[in-house]
């Protein structure tokens, strides 16, 4: 058994999506087990190795981790990835909240009925670009620094980066009327540890795809 | 202007809950503003005040703190109710996302239509006995301590507290398989900033009734 932290979902971003970027953003390595049937989830769920019976769950430091929250917070403290003080944290997580809450609305949208799926699109790209991308592009544009917080790396810039990113997958011109976010984009695209992990091959999941959900259904419900 | 941490929320539980009771349990004086009419949340935003257009919203050291998470997170660690290290941290993460996860589901439940209710009361009660309060109920079984981590009051404590009372208050019984769960409750209620928040009187809440459901639609329609 190797010291790396094992981390256990199906294959596709979902909820452990923001922990992959997150320790690949670290330079840490991990292994990975797919829930690939409803019986794999159920014998994890059997073994009382998920304390509230669902998934993302983390092998790491001896600790069986669940919730993606409590997760995604023990690993950015354990990099430094959370600031240096509880000030810093307050508002790394004011920003990841926000985030969270944008990811929320397009992890949903493969999910949405046929008849919904126009008006959610549009809903999408209201709240990205009139709620969320205008509060970054804002700090960015007031700070003039290269991080959101506190003039250094921190998971407020991996998590939005990863916003961005899906965010662009889905409507490809969306970051047009955002000038720092474009930069920012391709600044912290450039580190390297993410720069590895934004290459073919690394752990980095696809977009769940429509084909993909009645397989996903079949394990969660 | 006091130095006092201040909430702008609706005149209800909702969101701002939590908020009022980790900062009750921690001993902090708090002021509340009360959003009544849509003008007024509509000035809030034309002022600037809410980061993502959102409440809740805490004027705390300065900042103007938003999404609930951040700001619980903040007044945990600033008055000690977060555990000694990272470990600590965790479990609490863990212990307070869960219930956070059973408290949505009350949350959400005064907008339900009334078709919906029952079924939701029967999902509430179903998740709280078979998923929630045994994983509680046997932590504390286990090390025997009267709080759930690291032998020291913290905000997973807090949490799960207002959660129980929460859940009783639907379903009177609910935790008659829970002796562990039942001493702590009495426990928790007679922490003296704790009892001092049950009175009446005290910034806590009355559940949500047809006037809160209503105030909250009119406010936020979309």
């Amino acid at each position: 058994m190797s010291g790396k932290p094992k981390l256990h979902y199906f294959n596709g971003r979902g909820r452990m999506e923001s922990i992959r970027w997150l320790l690949a953003a670290a330079g840490v390595e991990f292994e990975e087990c797919f829930l690939e049937t409803k019986d794999d989830l159920t014998k994890l769920q059997k073994d009382g190795s998920l304390l509230f019976q669902q998934v993302p769950m983390v092998e790491i430091d001896g600790m069986k981790m669940v919730q993606s929250r409590a997760i995604s917070n023990y690993i950015a403290a354990k990099y430094n990835l959370y600031g240096k003080d509880l000030k810093e944290r307050a508002l790394i997580d004011m920003y990841v909240e926000a985030v969270i809450d944008l990811n929320e609305l397009l992890m949903t949208h493969t999910f949405q009925p046929a008849d919904k799926k126009e008006q959610h699109f549009a809903t999408i790209v209201d709240k990205a670009t009139n709620r969320y991308f205008p509060v970054y592009e804002k700090v960015l544009k007031d700070h003039g620094q290269d991080f959101l917080v506190g003039n250094r790396l921190s998971r407020a810039d991996v998590q939005l980066l990863e916003t961005l990113l899906m965010a662009e997958e889905c409507k490809p011109d969306i970051l047009v009327k955002f000038p720092l976010l474009q930069s920012f984009k391709a600044r912290i695209s450039n580190i390297p540890t993410i720069k590895k992990f934004l290459q073919p091959g690394s752990q980095r999941k696809p977009p769940l795809q429509e084909k993909d959900v009645p397989k996903l259904m079949k394990i969660f419900h | 202007m006091s130095g006092k941490p201040r909430l702008t929320y609706c005149n209800g539980r909702g969101r701002m809950e939590p908020v009022r009771w980790l900062l009750a349990a921690a001993g902090v004086e708090f002021e509340e503003i009360f959003l009544e009419t849509r003008e007024q949340y509509e000035k809030l935003i034309k002022d600037g005040v809410l980061m993502f257009q959102q409440v809740p919203l805490v004027e705390i050291d300065g900042m103007k703190m938003v999404q609930t998470r951040a700001i619980l997170s903040y007044i945990a660690g600033k008055y000690n109710l977060y555990g000694k290290d990272l470990k600590e941290r965790a479990l609490i993460d863990m212990y307070v996302e869960g219930i956070t996860d059973l408290m949505q589901m009350i949350l959400m439940f005064p907008f339900s239509p009334p078709e919906a209710k029952e079924k939701n009361l029967d999902s509430i009660k179903e998740r709280a006995t078979n998923r929630y309060f045994p994983v509680f109920e046997k932590v504390l079984k286990q090390h025997g301590q009267d709080f759930l981590v690291g032998n020291k009051f913290s905000w997973a404590d807090v949490q799960l507290i207002e959660a129980i009372l929460a859940v009783e208050e639907k379903i009177p019984a609910v935790l008659s398989g829970f002796p562990q769960l039942q001493a702590f409750k009495i426990r928790m209620s007679n922490m003296p900033t704790i009892k001092k928040f049950l009175q009446p009187g005290s910034p806590r809440k009355p559940p949500p009734d047809e006037s809160y459901r209503e105030t909250v639609l009119k406010i936020f329609r979309k």
